[in-house]
């Protein structure tokens, strides 16, 4: 199993769900989160106070799959999440121990 | 102390023109007893009064506390809310206890403060009766009392945001009874008190020291605004900076809030300006439109610099442009023309915004919430700019001779320099008697009770270490 772990654009979530939903994937996290990378952070000013700020919004969604399902998933976000701009975001896979279905006790793919 | 020429705004005229226009009534009676008095109540006046009152308590809680509660981190929004709301509560009592009887009694010979022959409302009633600006048009004392009242609660919970963030909130209190006492009560007698349209011509020095100057303060833009303004930045130098300031960024935790307070501030400001007048007359009216439209023209005014300084018009600029118009209009709300309070409205934001955005950052004072540069800056701009809009060469109201029973109106009397002159001296008494007297009291109140909470207390936020809540639990 694969962890495919995507931080993207708060505003392709959508797009990177129905990618995933078409593919059969069944259920992903997403989280809200900061960070920075090439993209520059936005600058804010108060009564003519700037403040720069380094972190910028971005979402995470973690998904995980079976091994031969990974390389779809990571060419649909891909392509999903990419508006050619700066800051489009990352993808990192990462190999899955175990999984288990809390609810029944099932374990490995079954659980997914 | 004599008066040649004492004067204050066109307030008489209506009641002089009713006298006018309806010849069967009696001559105006000079110096009524009570019993007259209370054939002289106007029913409608009398209920403008108390939705005034009202409207002003209004300004304080929720609108100006949340206005500043916006603007202050997460950590502190409760302490800004609660200190407005406690100083509001304190002061109310206060003003009762021997607040009135300071500001609004004669004080003989001094023109400084009043007597304390009202403490705890003493002889006040319900048949004791206050002066309006027209012969023979008066008010019941307690509404008077609590009218003014609402403006002994709004002006030091206006210094604040000068040293939100970090103010020991004991301390506080113990410093706004002082400051009510030394200088606001004071301050409200010298501009406001004098002895009625019914009474002076035979005591014509029974009024209070700016008032014999011929000083023009419609609302409090001397007594309420240049007097918390002043007295904020002194406690913000006295308090010193926040920890982290000004490298740490601090940003408002929401200006939803902070919009929400400004517009109750606008809405409660009609309260505050046309209440003013005392009456419900004509010159209400004038006071009543002139800060609708000075407050257009600021927030614009606010939004159009910032637009050509930034390319981006913010909203906490245009409210706070909005609050600079509000705050210039105050003292010449009764006596400006709509179309030169527009002008004062256009004038005061570009001013405000070279204090808030360039001269408090090269002088490095951390005036937390822009009280010096919105309150204080405005209100000299607005007291100064009285001088010339009041003129009836520019529409303006003129002033009213109160020495002569009944009141006369001599337009052509009126004098822009001359009277700028006065504003100019009223202003420059108002920042050093406010500011020297604030330092005093700050330096006392450092030494006995201290001003500051712990540096940790600071950093863990006020809302916790001060209060032990937490505005947000999610």
């Amino acid at each position: 199993m694969k962890l495919v772990m995507a931080i993207i654009k708060p505003f392709k979530l959508d797009d990177v769900r129905e990618a995933l939903s078409s593919l059969g994937i069944a259920g992903m996290t997403v989280s809200e989160v900061k960070g920075f990378g090439r993209q520059k952070g936005q600058t804010e000013i108060y009564r003519g106070a700037e403040y720069s700020t380094n972190m910028v919004p971005k979402i995470k969604v973690e998904v995980v799959c079976d091994d031969d399902l990974a390389p779809r998933v990571i060419e649909a976000v891909q392509a999903a999440a990419n508006s050619g701009a700066i800051g489009d975001g990352k993808i990192f896979v990462l190999d899955v121990e175990q999984a288990v279905r809390i609810r029944t006790g099932e374990t490995g793919e079954t659980a997914l | 102390m004599t008066f040649s020429k004492k004067l204050c705004g066109v307030m008489g005229a209506v009641g002089l023109s009713l006298l006018a226009a309806a010849p069967a009534l009696a001559a105006p009676i000079k110096a009524p007893d009570a019993a007259a008095m209370a054939g002289m109540v106007n029913k409608g006046d009398v209920a403008w009064m108390l939705v005034s009152a009202a409207l002003v308590l209004m300004m304080s809680v929720p609108g100006l506390a949340l206005f500043y509660g916006g603007l202050v981190r997460t950590k502190n929004m409760l302490s800004v809310l609660m200190q407005v709301f406690m100083i509001v509560s304190v002061a109310g009592l206060v003003w009762c206890c021997w607040g009135y009887s300071i500001a609004f009694t004669s004080g003989g010979d001094n023109h400084f403060f009043g007597g304390l022959s009202k403490a705890f409302l003493m002889g006040v009633d319900g048949t004791t009766y206050g002066a309006t600006f027209s012969n023979n048009v008066y008010l019941p004392e307690f509404v008077f009392v609590v009218f003014q009242m609402t403006f002994a609660m709004i002006t030091p919970a206006l210094i604040v945001g000068a040293f939100a963030e970090r103010v020991k909130f004991s301390s506080l209190i113990v410093f706004v009874v002082l400051w009510l006492t030394f200088i606001y009560f004071p301050m409200a007698h010298m501009v406001w008190y004098w002895a009625g349209p019914d009474f002076l011509v035979d005591t014509p020095s029974d009024a209070g020291l700016l008032w014999s100057w011929g000083a023009l303060d419609f609302a409090g833009g001397t007594v309420v605004h240049i007097n918390a303004g002043i007295a904020g930045l002194v406690g913000a130098l006295m308090i010193g900076k926040r920890v982290g300031f000004p490298k740490e960024p601090m940003p408002p935790h929401s200006l939803t809030m902070t919009m929400i307070g400004a517009s109750l501030l606008w809405v409660g400001w009609f309260g505050f300006n046309a209440g003013s007048n005392l009456e419900a007359n004509a010159v209400t009216g004038v006071a009543f439109i002139n800060t609708m439209v000075a407050t257009c023209a600021a927030a614009v005014s606010w939004s159009l610099v910032e637009q050509v300084h930034h390319g981006k018009a913010s909203l906490l600029g245009a409210v706070t442009g909005a609050v600079a118009g509000l705050v210039a209009i105050t003292p010449a709300a009764g006596y400006a023309a709509p179309m030169t309070s527009i002008v004062l409205g256009f004038v005061v934001s570009p001013i405000c915004y070279i204090f808030v955005a360039f001269v408090k950052g090269k002088v490095g004072y951390d005036d937390s919430l822009d009280v010096f540069g919105v309150h204080c800056i405005g209100g000299i701009v607005g007291a100064i700019g009285t001088g010339i809009v009041a003129a009836p060469s520019l529409g303006g109201q003129g002033v009213f001779d109160y020495t002569v029973f009944p009141a006369a109106f001599h337009p052509e009397a009126y004098s822009i320099p001359a009277q700028v002159w006065i504003q100019v001296k009223a202003v420059v008494f108002t920042l050093l008697f406010s500011g020297i007297g604030s330092a005093i009291l700050y330096f006392i109140i450092d030494k006995t009770m201290g001003l500051r909470p712990s540096q940790e207390a600071e950093m863990e936020g006020l809302d916790l270490s001060s209060h032990g809540e937490r505005a947000y639990n999610y």
